[in-house]
């Protein structure tokens, strides 16, 4: 995680942030509501959802089977919603 | 070397756009990116008109990009891709650098609007960057202001559909018509629900900027579940429906040359594409009847425009 400077004579140049990033530290997965449940039965590995998520949170395997990285999904629902063989279900949160 | 693909499996897995950002749930811009970063291959570097992608993701102090990166100010994204290309050209010459492919990000209001002018000269002096419109339609990140690029009917904060006016009174200006006044080399319209079609234009892009060849302009249609008033989950099917509703042709301009990339022979009922987004709603009762007409006879003209001039050799 990048820290804030305690001052601002701390800050670099510019403003300039000269590590790529580091959004990955950024939990956005406590921004859902409902979270994506892969069923992989019935995959076909057509990928959809992998490129269609705003969020890389479709984690695509080596055998190029999907999982789902719940630190970063914002439950936005998109994934199950291309799924053509409806392999991905939106479960609601904090039911389990 | 460009890489063109067939299958969504052909895409490498290292992705140059990063989580944990902070654009909306279902937000229509990083589907684009994602491909876009991949897509142009080499070194590279993005410059950002002010908008959604620009503000949040660069949450100071983080940033969820993997290349160079620069902010500037919403009317001059252009001008700045101007000045980078033109310093790494005397820098290549100079010292021997290395060739760098820049990619420029806008939103509508960056793009139709406030930037056109610096848009317009750097296609006028040929500047050989990619220029990407991403499209949602108004001005999204201040509060969902109309803009140029808002369709009629469309509610906004800015145009609210009431008993004074059904949404926006005008119609969305064509954007690509007036790049093309610039004979530009290469332009196109892209879909993320056409994501196969969306990889091989920017990989085309690439290819002409290695040989040397540019500007280069994209307009993407960015689904906005915010600003749309809809359900985040529904950002590519609506993408999809654009498209088959002819409300958004997939099409390509080389030289001149105009080819429709998706031919849609039987067009979906527009008020499908309508009844899903909140801001259209009021459009299908009785009363705005007027306006629904208005769409479906600007939405048949464009169509058909499109049809009688992809059959010309050159529309230059
Ligand atoms: C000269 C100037 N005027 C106004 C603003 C405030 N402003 C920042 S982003 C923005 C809207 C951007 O809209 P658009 O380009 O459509 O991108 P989107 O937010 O939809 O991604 C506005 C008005 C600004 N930054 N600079
Ligand atoms: S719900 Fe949205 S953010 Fe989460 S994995 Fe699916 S597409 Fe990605
Ligand atoms: S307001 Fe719209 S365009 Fe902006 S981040 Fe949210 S969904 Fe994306």
């Amino acid at each position: 995680m990048v820290k804030w400077p305690n001052k601002w004579m701390e800050l670099p140049i510019g403003g300039v942030i000269n590590v790529p990033a580091t959004s990955v530290d950024v939990k956005t997965g406590t921004w859902r509501s409902h979270r994506p449940v892969v069923n992989l039965d019935k995959c076909i590995k057509c990928l959809m959802c992998w490129v269609s998520c705003p969020d890389n949170s479709i984690i695509r395997l080596d055998d190029d089977y999907v999982d789902v990285d719940y630190y970063h999904c914002k439950g936005c629902g998109i994934c199950a919603n291309v799924c053509p063989t409806d392999a991905i279900d939106m479960v609601e949160e904090g039911g389990i | 070397m460009a890489n063109f693909i067939r299958r969504l499996n052909e895409i490498p897995r290292e992705e140059l756009f990063a989580s944990g950002h902070g654009l909306c749930a279902g937000c229509g811009i990083p589907p684009m990116v994602k491909i876009a970063l991949k897509a142009v291959d080499g070194p590279k570097t993005v410059v950002n008109a002010t908008g959604c992608l620009e503000v949040a993701t660069t949450l100071y102090p983080n940033t969820a990009w993997r290349v160079p990166w620069v902010h500037n100010a919403f009317e001059n994204a252009a001008a700045t891709a101007s000045g980078i290309e033109a310093a790494l050209r005397a820098l290549k010459r100079k010292r021997g650098w290395k060739d760098y492919k820049i990619i420029v990000f806008g939103g509508d209001g960056g793009t139709f609007d406030i930037g056109l002018q610096s848009l317009s000269g750097a296609l006028e002096r040929g500047h050989k960057f990619i220029y990407v419109c991403y499209d949602n339609e108004a001005y999204m990140n201040t509060g969902i202001q109309r803009s140029g690029a808002t369709p009629i009917g469309a509610a906004t904060t800015t145009s609210p559909a009431g008993r004074v006016i059904p949404g926006k009174p005008e119609n969305k200006k064509n954007l690509l018509d007036i790049v093309l006044a610039h004979r530009v080399p290469y332009a196109a319209t892209l879909n993320s629900a056409y994501p196969i079609d969306m990889w091989n234009k920017f990989a085309k892009a690439s290819e002409y900027l290695d040989k040397g060849i540019g500007p280069i302009f994209f307009h993407y249609y960015s689904p906005c579940p915010v600003g749309w008033r809809m359900d985040s989950a529904l950002s590519i099917e609506v993408a999809r429906l654009a498209v088959q509703t002819r409300i958004w042709p997939l099409y390509e301009v080389e030289e001149g040359k105009i080819k429709i990339n998706v031919m849609v022979r039987r067009p979906k009922p527009i008020e499908e594409y309508l009844k899903l987004q909140g801001r259209f709603r009021h459009l299908l009762k009785p009363e705005n009847r007027h306006i629904l007409e208005k769409i479906k006879e600007y939405v048949e003209l464009n169509w058909n425009r499109l049809i009688r001039l992809s059959q010309l050799d050159s529309i230059y």
